[in-house]
């Protein structure tokens, strides 16, 4: 190394300093210690006493993990595919020569400003049985419904049917999906109108200019999005805690790997298991985000490279 | 736009109108419920609109809360330290994997991009562990210190800014002996204000927004930010006063919304670029 390089490898650890240190503290020893953790036993008052994989034993052998395992990837699974598809039709709704567009975008994209809490506490409400105002606006089509074939459909009472209870959660964050409907109408004003009037010429109509111009050349951003999205939904935690008044739901219908990590830990003050936990979120998150990529590399069209 | 384009399909106009109003809903009755007097709330079939605003609801959510303003300052305080610490800090770092080249840069920015993949709960307990090492449980120090050791996200948002001004900028400066300091303070941080803003703006909203990080580090109720006090209003009280509920929830929201509001243009900016680059 040159006199010049050793210079500046300095100035540039000296500007990433500040970063360094908050990695070291906050991600890279964080981690290893869970490690350590998840072998032991460990309340936090007292040291940790080595266990082996006591912890990874009792994790595989405990329904209520797998209840938390099946309702995140579920809660995924759905919610993702689902807000990609309301999210990208809005945009591309959005993407017209329309009045008021300024005006819409603000309206989808208010939603994904309210805090969690309030977020939350207002869907508690809304999702109430009786007096909710989605059962309310639901029960005149269940009525119409049942008066023509005969059936006796009840609007359900959300938050405290364990069948139900995932979809309140889900329909909730739908509402607060409109940070992906600004990124993806960026992403269609991004996509040259040439390549549309090009199409027309050629006699397609519109479903088949969505499908082979804007679905190709929108690929990266909902890459993007939905690499974030699964992060996002794997971490889940505040909404589904405070829908349930602080707990996990009828019959544990809300409880997410994030709400058994954070029980494990300040509830039991059982900190190995739930550092066990974290490890198997995490071992979820990078899993699913490889899948993802790994499809997603096939799939995506990067138009200048 | 052009002519064979310009024509909007009736059923896109109607589904706009139509999903515009699902998504304002919620908000409407928010706010109608926050102003009904207690019986109005459980009528049914509902009733849309109070049948006369009773605006009182208000300063009786803030008193149900306890102490309203004691909660909005820590939280406008955990806001303000989180947000100068995040800006500054980000951009240094920043700086540093944009505007320099040193042997490691491109590694080191890899592993900077991997960590956005750790979330909070997979990382709290130790985190937990360290804070209550240091005794820094039940203070706010765990909620705002981290924010001077630059996140991820922002030092990646940043640094796409800081690449975009042209280097020559930086070379001249050099060769008039400026300082590596000074070219960051006064050349790049001024020309970034736009980023800076955003940046700015995503930190405020994230930490006033905050639910977990303030539940597992704060002890005692005096600390409590609105978002915690808010969940202690829903926890506590017998029945359910949704229209005091309903009223303390807008007014949590009502800062983000008028924050949002002022600055539109930068924030809806920010987040259009940030799936794009």
């Amino acid at each position: 190394m040159t006199l010049g390089e050793r210079r500046n490898l300095i100035k540039g650890l000296v500007f990433v300093s500040p970063w360094i240190l908050g990695f070291l503290a906050f991600n890279l020893y964080p981690l290893i210690a869970s490690i350590w953790f998840s072998l032991c036993d460990y309340s936090v008052l007292s040291e940790p006493v080595f266990l082996g994989a006591q912890n990874y034993v009792d994790l595989w052998h405990d329904p209520v993990f797998w209840k938390a395992l099946r309702n995140t990837i579920i809660f995924a699974v759905v919610a993702i595919p689902l807000s990609t598809f309301l999210s990208i039709g809005l945009a591309v709704l959005l993407n017209q020569p329309i009045a008021g567009q300024g005006i819409y975008r603000t309206i989808f994209f208010l939603p994904s400003l309210v805090p969690a809490i309030s977020l939350a506490i207002l869907w508690q409400w809304m999702l109430n049985g009786p007096m909710g105002l989605v059962n309310n606006l639901i029960r005149p089509f269940l009525n119409i419904i049942n008066a023509v074939t005969g059936s006796h459909l009840q609007a359900p009472d959300w938050l405290n049917d364990p069948n139900f209870a995932l979809w309140g959660l889900i329909l909730t964050g739908l509402w607060g999906t409109g940070q992906a409907v600004v990124i993806y109408l960026a992403g269609l004003q991004e996509v040259p109108e040439e390549l549309y009037e090009a199409a027309e010429l050629d006699g397609t109509n519109a479903w088949q200019r969505f499908l082979h111009i804007t679905l190709p050349m929108l690929s990266p951003v909902i890459f993007f999005n939905v690499l974030m999205s699964i992060i996002g939904a794997l971490q889940t935690f505040a909404v589904p805690y405070i829908l349930t008044g602080g707990g996990d739901g009828p019959g544990r219908s809300l409880l997410f790997l994030a709400t058994y990590i954070y029980q494990n830990a300040f509830d039991y003050w059982n900190m190995g298991y739930a550092s066990a936990l974290a490890l198997c979120l995490f071992v979820l998150i990078i899993g699913l985000s490889l899948v993802t990529v790994h499809y997603g590399e096939k799939k995506v069209h990067y138009s200048d490279r | 736009m052009n002519p064979t384009r310009s024509s909007v399909p009736w059923f896109s106009r109607v589904a706009l109108i139509l999903l515009g109003v699902l998504f304002l809903l919620p908000f409407f009755w928010m706010v109608s419920t926050s102003l009904k007097p207690l019986n109005e709330t459980m009528k049914l079939p509902p009733q849309w609109l109070p049948s006369s605003p009773q605006w009182h609801n208000y300063p009786d959510a803030m008193q149900a809360m306890g102490p309203f303003w004691l909660y909005a300052r820590n939280s406008l305080l955990l806001a303000f330290l989180n947000v100068v610490g995040t800006v500054f800090s980000s951009a240094f770092v920043a700086y540093g994997f944009s505007r320099l080249d040193w042997r490691g840069r491109d590694g080191c920015f890899f592993v900077l991009l991997a960590t956005m993949m750790i979330p909070f709960p997979v990382v709290m307990v130790p985190i937990y562990g360290l804070f209550r090492a240091l005794g820094w449980i039940g203070t706010f120090q765990p909620l705002w210190v981290p924010a001077f050791l630059a996140g991820a996200f922002n030092v990646f948002l940043l640094r796409q800014f800081f690449l975009s001004i042209p280097r020559d900028l930086s070379e001249a400066a050099r060769i008039d002996g400026c300082s590596e300091f000074r070219i960051f303070w006064q050349i790049i941080l001024p020309l970034a204000k736009p980023a800076l803003l955003t940046v700015a703006l995503f930190q405020f909203m994230a930490t006033w927004n905050d639910f977990l990080g303030p539940l597992i580090f704060l002890a005692r109720e005096n600390q409590y930010t609105l978002a915690l006090g808010l969940q202690a209003l829903q926890g506590t009280i017998s029945g359910t006063p949704w229209h005091h509920l309903m009223a303390a929830s807008t007014l949590v929201l009502l800062p983000v919304l008028v924050l949002f509001f002022l600055t539109q243009r930068t924030f809806i900016r920010g987040i259009a670029t940030t799936g794009l680059k």
